[in-house]
């Protein structure tokens, strides 16, 4: 029964999520644009779609909280009480990888820019191509945050500044744009804010807390939250890398 | 059939965390699970709620995002052009309005900011008021999507508006109050949602598609990125004036008691 309530409470909250969506586009649709809906979008379509989205997030985010959540904070426990640095770092590594792997805004925009990289002539229009894409950038993506979360830890133990870690970082952003082919630019920019939803933030901030209240003279206040700040840098650093050095690797690639 | 394929892509995609959680919980920790039954319960769920929502994604969100581009472009709808005049940047408002619309409406709402923002209040001791840091949020959320159509608009480089952001980050960086700049940061991060995502993405993509003169691949993203940069900005901001103000109220307090 408390389940069930759950489920239902759950459900409300990500109505709320999409309502304010859904009411300034009807605004728009009823006062400002004043037109039927094209003959390919049927409004029918269009609320099942919603249903889907509404259902799909609900069962997501209570599935987090009932398997992946609770398993993944006693883990980071775990390793933080193990004293073992370098199982430590493995497994801020890994940690990093695997979430952002199944975090949904990352599939869902990775895969519309491999389509718009294939119109725009970077790779082949081939489904085989635009998928290896779509998976390249988000293996990067992954391994990417990986390795801020891995650089996170080890600035928590070392007690380094964040925001002179930041700031080295927009450097490097900077430096590598001048180098990197136009076309994946905006991509790069984007997969930083792509990363830090729904999976990654709640278990890396699980670990970056437990890590800073474990460890004499570090916040969690000031420490828990750096690691999401570096999760949302890092991206950007590893996918221009990938569009000056990694993409040629790729099948499809135009030469 | 789509919904078929769809659930074994997301399995493919739950099974690297699903991996590594119980790969390094029976082999490097080597104890049982607690309550497994539950937590199997859990992944499953996580698997058919992530296939429903990309299927849900692409069926609603998507199209719905590119629809409004394409009809707030439309050339019957934008104000009518005397022959062979370029058009001027300003006569897409409905388009920075709508943009400003769906960034504050979706950010102050937010569960997870006012979560945040209440924690933040108290930490500060009554000096950060966690409405105005939401609104400051969403203000921030808000002038960074406009920011992002106009640039479309314009077809000008994202680098010199994430380069100007970042500027400000540091400069904000360096004068705000130690103790709020995590919370900032962390701020532009609570903003893109899984929802906003797919909406800003195809926005920007049907924008940089309708309007004359600019590509999808050169101009359509950078939205999600400016929409990131600036909550940090307006979120340091506020904490400024709000230590400033504090600073004045104590001082005059001083001087008549």
């Amino acid at each position: 029964m408390g389940f069930v309530a759950s489920l239902v409470n759950q459900s409300k909250d990500s109505l709320r999520d999409l309502a304010p969506v859904v009411l300034v586009m009807a605004f728009f649709q009823l006062v400002v644009i004043r037109q039927p809906l094209p003959d390919s979008l049927a409004l029918i379509d269009l609320v099942l779609g919603l249903v889907f989205v509404v259902a799909g997030l609900t069962l997501f985010i209570k599935g987090l909280e009932l398997g992946l959540f609770p398993l993944g904070e006693n883990l980071a426990r775990a390793f933080v009480k193990k004293g073992s640095v370098t199982w430590l770092l493995v497994f801020a590594f890994a940690l990093g990888l695997g979430s952002t792997v199944a975090e949904p805004a990352l599939i869902a925009v990775a895969s519309r820019a491999a389509e718009v990289v294939a119109q725009g002539g970077l790779i082949d229009s081939s489904v085989e191509a635009q998928n290896s894409f779509a998976f390249a950038l988000r293996m990067v993506v992954a391994v990417s945050v990986g390795a801020a979360v891995v650089l996170g830890v080890v600035r928590i133990f070392k007690g380094w500044p964040l925001h002179l870690i930041i700031i080295a970082g927009y450097v490097i952003v900077l430096l590598l744009t001048l180098l990197a082919p136009a076309e994946m630019i905006g991509i790069a920019y984007d997969s930083g804010g792509v990363t830090t939803s729904t999976i990654t933030v709640p278990l890396v901030t699980a670990l970056g807390v437990g890590l800073a209240s474990s460890i004499k003279g570090r916040s969690p206040m000031l420490d828990g939250f750096g690691l999401i700040a570096l999760a949302s840098v890092m991206p950007i650093i590893f996918v221009l890398l990938f569009g000056i050095i990694g993409l040629q690797f790729l099948p499809g690639v135009a030469p | 059939m789509n919904l078929f394929v769809t659930f074994w892509g997301t399995l493919l995609d739950i099974l690297p965390i699903a991996t590594i959680i119980f790969g390094f919980q029976y082999l490097v920790i080597r104890k049982p699970v607690k309550r497994l039954g539950q937590v199997l319960t859990g992944f499953f769920m996580v698997w058919v709620g992530l296939s429903f929502f990309l299927v849900g994604l692409e069926q609603a969100l998507f199209p719905m995002g590119e629809l409004m581009a394409a009809q707030l472009t439309n050339r019957e709808f934008l104000p009518s052009l005397a022959e062979g005049a370029q058009r001027h940047w300003s006569d897409y408002y409905w388009v920075y309005i709508f943009a400003f619309a769906i960034g504050a409406s979706t950010t102050i709402a937010e569960p997870s900011l006012i979560a945040v923002s209440l924690k933040a209040g108290e930490i500060s001791g009554g000096t950060i008021d966690p409405l105005m840091l939401r609104i400051a949020v969403a203000i921030g959320m808000a002038f960074g999507i406009t920011l992002g159509t106009w640039r479309i608009v314009m077809g000008w480089p994202l680098q010199w508006f994430v380069f100007a952001a970042y500027l400000l980050v540091i400069v904000q960086t360096l004068r705000s109050p130690r103790s709020i700049i995590p919370l900032a940061f962390d701020s532009g991060g609570v903003t893109t949602s899984t929802i906003t995502v797919p909406i800003i993405a195809a926005l920007g993509l049907g924008l940089a598609t309708e309007i004359p003169g600019r590509s999808p691949i050169m101009d359509g993203f950078g939205m999600i990125a400016l929409a990131c940069l600036f909550p940090i900005i307006t979120v340091m901001g506020y904490a400024q004036i709000a230590q400033w103000r504090a600073a004045r109220q104590s001082a005059a307090r001083v001087s008549n008691p």
